[in-house]
């Protein structure tokens, strides 16, 4: 145990608010995302040709005329780029997602799949060029329905070279992406002996991160004449390695770096655009630019796997929960990134929530590919299409057996110390569940809220309840790193490859270093993200960057340290067993003698042999879940369906928040995002299995207007593994409001609704 | 097309094809603040003020910005910074890429009404979407902004 963990210890500046680091260029709009840095005058527009089916092959593609337009560059085929296959998820290597990709395929899988890059020296020419490409399409029989995906003869991958880096139980010939079968106990026999049986189906959709900034990236050769890559990425090393793959050129001729992110939700956490203006690069030898429409974000990105989870829940009439048996089906689409790990998720992380009472439990998944846009990653990954459901079945017992849901979740809730069969045996070493249920029953008021409330003229009043977790990082897996360097007038310089995002990593972070060299959060300057530069970091995914890169700035920091010590002890001529380190400088305590930081830092510079610059890695075999309940009130007006948001309260336990202002904003900025996808964000899709809500017009986000009151606390609890005792925030948050809002329609209307979203013509017309 | 446009109190003239937005133009004039999210006008990220009133740059012709004055957050940084810092102290700046087009209405909104109850802020701003924050923190912000300046007339 170091000196920093300590539980209950108070922080100078870990757990305090500060404003993020960025947070004054980003208001006042100074230039610093992909299109505002990169503006040099021969850069090329790159556009992409999407093809029009959802399953077809490229019989003959003409692009002679459009060629001929004044300003067209280029223009590439299936037969211009490399046969090596590839995929774009940002996964440690070997990945688990097939190896499915080219950056052109002459088969193309989905509609709006890329059948031609257009690079030219405006937009203008680009789109005209486009136009006149002449496609002949052999137009083949898709597979929408993933229903009938699996083991279908219409095959969405039938190559031969189709290739998994990992053992996952996929099977292209199947049109399998992975599959699998996990338990523990007697679950046929535990089901058959419980008194009260409860068996739902539960759909979520192929929901749209819908970050404001869409996709881009910018690509040039630098001064050496390397691949230098400008992205609006979360993930600069994996970015590094795909390129690499995918172009077939060594990563010592790659650069990545990313600038400020519009925001990301995971969407960026998969490679979906930098392949093609690399390629341009390459090939032209010139700078090149990819800016995807909000259409193509919408149509082509990498959003939600659309997933139907099915719930077997056993119980007592006493409202023991005994066993629980998933399967999900989840639909990848016409590609298998992040296929394979999404939907283990949405086992493993809602299952062990009820641990307390768990005698057996099941898992099984099929992942699928259809001829559907194909999915990735989105802020909790499976963990919230799995919590929609395992929530929703609870839910349902507790209406079921007339036992008030927060009750039944008290009798059966996972708490601390105990270990979870169903979370690969780990134990909760920090749960602070119970606290954070108590705690929001008391501020959301839940025993007048719960009751149903008639108000006159068809309207009712209502709530509703709900559990999650996630993780933080993928255990045995993730490697966070950070540099730290003592600068010569005693600041210090954080470099990392983590990415923030608008999450505000680069800040807490730093905060991490205040907190451990004792100095001021202005005194340390943060760095990220750029290949040349930082030390290698999976990148700002999985809740991973505050557990795992905040560990390795600790043990960065106890390094340096310790070279600081060292430094001063040659300048005192004594052992450095003799000196302590304060944030001014190196003390000796017998004698009283001090150097100051900066003579220390000076001194690094001049006739000296030493540096002080330390880089750690940090890697966790566990992956600590933080907690959280969400309780709703909502206004239903039974005769439109409409559903009102009036509060919505959440206590999380995150261990503890670095940051509270920004662990509160990730919280609300979650709970809106999750409200979206249960009330108004629809995917619905055109015979060619095309989303038909391919903008904002039809894609409806929820505004200020849509929210209501929101109220977050913290309990906080102390993870050990974990810097300062944190776990992760910025997935779990997303989790709560479905089953919640679910739950209080169902008190208003009597109807569960077992899909999402749940809008006002299907409560209206009270349809499940 | 010739066009002359008094830009942050500045006077350009430009040539423009007849179909350039007025957003893609600015940004070519180094307003780089100015950033477009949906294209479609549902999202807010693009306003400018146009002879004060706030408009969407991706729903105006350049050409018919001529002959106006069009201000953008780089020619109002400092009426900015009177109330952007109490955002940041909320951290709801979050990714920064719909603040722009949030601090310009804002600025609008205050200008017009430079009182206005949260219901009147939520009303105004509405059509400023934000995928990040959840809008409690600007609310927040704005709230302590005026609570600040109440406190300091």
């Amino acid at each position: 145990m170091t000196e920093n963990h300590q539980p209950n210890r108070t922080y100078k500046t870990v757990g305090k608010t500060f404003r993020k680091k960025d947070s004054m260029q980003l208001l006042l709009g100074e230039p610093t995302y992909v299109d505002d840095i990169t503006d040099r005058k021969d850069c090329l527009t790159v556009k992409i040709l999407r093809s029009p089916y959802p399953n077809a092959i490229v019989e003959e593609i003409k692009t002679d005329v459009a060629k001929k337009v004044p300003g067209v560059a280029a223009i590439y085929t299936w037969e211009d780029v490399p046969k090596n296959r590839f995929a774009i998820a940002g996964q440690t290597y070997p990945e688990p997602s097939p190896y499915d990709r080219l950056i052109l395929d002459r088969h193309v899988r989905f509609t709006g799949d890329a059948v031609a890059i257009i690079a030219a020296e405006d937009e203008k020419a680009a789109v005209k060029a486009m136009k006149l490409i002449k496609v002949s399409y052999r137009v083949l029989e898709p597979v929408l329905d993933m229903h009938t995906a699996k083991d279908n003869p219409i095959l969405v991958h039938p190559e031969e070279d189709w290739f998994p880096p990992l053992p996952v139980g996929g099977d292209n010939k199947r049109n399998l992406v992975a599959s699998e079968q996990s338990g523990h106990g007697d679950v046929d026999g535990v089901m058959a002996d419980c008194e009260i049986r409860i068996e739902h189906t539960y759909h979520t959709k192929a929901f749209n991160q819908a970050m404001m900034e869409t996709f881009r990236t910018y690509t040039e050769l630098d001064r050496y004449g390397r691949l230098h890559v400008i992205s609006s990425t979360q993930i600069v090393f994996h970015v590094r390695r795909i390129l690499s793959t995918a172009l077939g050129i060594p990563k010592s001729k790659i650069r990545v770096e990313k600038p400020r992110i519009g925001g990301g939700f995971g969407a960026k956490q998969t490679a979906v655009c930098e392949v093609y203006p690399a390629f341009v690069t390459l090939k032209t030898g010139r700078p090149a630019k990819l800016i995807y429409t909000r259409e193509e974000s919408q149509i082509a990105g990498s959003p939600r796997h659309e997933m139907e989870v099915t719930v077997r829940l056993g119980a007592n009439k006493d409202g023991k929960i005994r066993v629980l048996d998933l399967y999900t089906l989840s639909n990848s689409g016409a590609y298998g990134e992040h296929g394979p790990t999404t939907v283990g998720l949405s086992g493993h992380k809602s299952i062990p929530l009820y641990t307390g009472s768990l005698e057996a439990y099941r898992f099984c998944y099929d992942v699928v590919y259809t001829n559907v846009q194909a999915a990735g990653a989105y802020r909790g990954y499976g963990a919230t299409q799995g919590i929609f459901a395992l929530e929703s079945a609870v839910n349902e017992l507790a209406e079921k057996l007339h036992i008030d849901p927060t009750v039944l979740r008290e009798r059966n809730m996972v708490r601390e110390g105990m270990v979870m069969d169903a979370y690969y045996g780990e134990t909760a070493n920090a749960c602070a569940l119970d606290r954070c249920m108590a705690r929001c029953k008391e501020l959301f008021h839940w025993e007048e809220k719960y009751p149903v409330r008639e108000l006159g003229g068809g309207k009712i009043r209502c709530a509703g309840v709900a559990m999650a977790m996630q993780g933080s990082c993928i255990s045995n897996l993730d490697v966070g790193s950070a540099t730290v360097k003592l600068s010569d007038d005693g600041t210090y310089n954080l470099i990392i490859g983590a990415a923030d995002m608008g999450t505000g990593c680069d800040t807490i972070l730093a905060q991490m270093v205040a907190e451990c060299m004792d100095c001021e959060l202005e005194d340390v300057a943060v760095f990220g993200a750029d290949t040349d530069v930082s030390p290698y970091d999976s990148g700002s995914y999985a809740s991973s960057t505050t557990y795992i890169t905040g560990k390795a700035v600790e043990k960065a920091c106890t390094d340096l340290k310790q070279q600081i010590i060292e430094v001063a002890a040659g300048m005192l001529n004594c052992p450095a067993a003799e000196l302590s380190f304060s944030g001014k400088g190196v003390t000796r305590m017998q004698t009283g003698e001090f150097v100051p930081l900066t003579d220390i830092s000076y001194k690094i510079q001049l006739n000296s042999n030493r540096s002080a610059i330390a880089t750690a890695s940090s890697c966790s075999p566990v992956s600590p879940p933080p907690y959280m309940v969400g309780m709703v009130e909502i206004e239903l007006d039974k005769l439109t369906g409409q559903v009102t948001v009036l509060d919505y309260v959440a206590v999380v336990d995150c261990g503890i928040p670095i940051n509270p202002a920004l662990a509160r904003i990730q919280t609300e900025g979650g709970l809106v995002q999750g409200i979206g996808h249960t009330l108004f964000e629809n995917v619905t899709y055109d015979s060619h299995g095309k989303p038909i809500e391919n903008s904002f017009m039809q894609y409806k986000l929820p505004t200020r207007l849509d929210m209501g009151h929101l109220q977050v606390e913290f309990e906080n609890s102390y993870e050990p593994t974990g810097p300062f005792g944190a776990k992760s925030i910025g997935e779990i948050v997303i989790n709560t409001p479905a089953p919640a809002l679910a739950h209080a329609i169902y008190r208003a209307t009597g109807v569960w609704h077992r899909e999402l979203p749940i809008t006002p013509e299907q409560i209206a017309m009270g349809k499940e | 097309m010739e066009i002359k446009i008094k830009l942050n109190g500045r006077q350009v003239a430009a040539s423009v094809e007849p179909d350039m937005l007025l957003i893609d133009f600015l940004r070519k004039q180094g307003c780089v603040s100015v950033k477009c999210g949906c294209e479609t006008t549902n999202c807010g990220l693009c306003t400018v003020l146009m002879d004060e009133v706030p408009v969407l740059s991706c729903a105006v012709l350049a050409a018919r910005a001529d002959g106006h004055s069009i201000f953008t957050l780089e020619g109002l940084r400092e009426e900015a910074s009177e109330f952007v810092g109490f955002i940041a102290d909320q951290g709801a700046d979050q990714c920064g890429f719909c603040n722009p087009g949030f601090v310009m209405n804002t600025i609008a909104l205050l200008r017009e009404n430079p009182d206005p109850t949260d219901d009147e802020i939520r009303a105004y701003l509405a059509g400023n979407l934000c995928r990040c924050s959840g809008y409690d923190g600007q609310l927040r912000g704005i709230r302590t902004f005026l609570e600040s300046r109440r406190g300091k007339a």
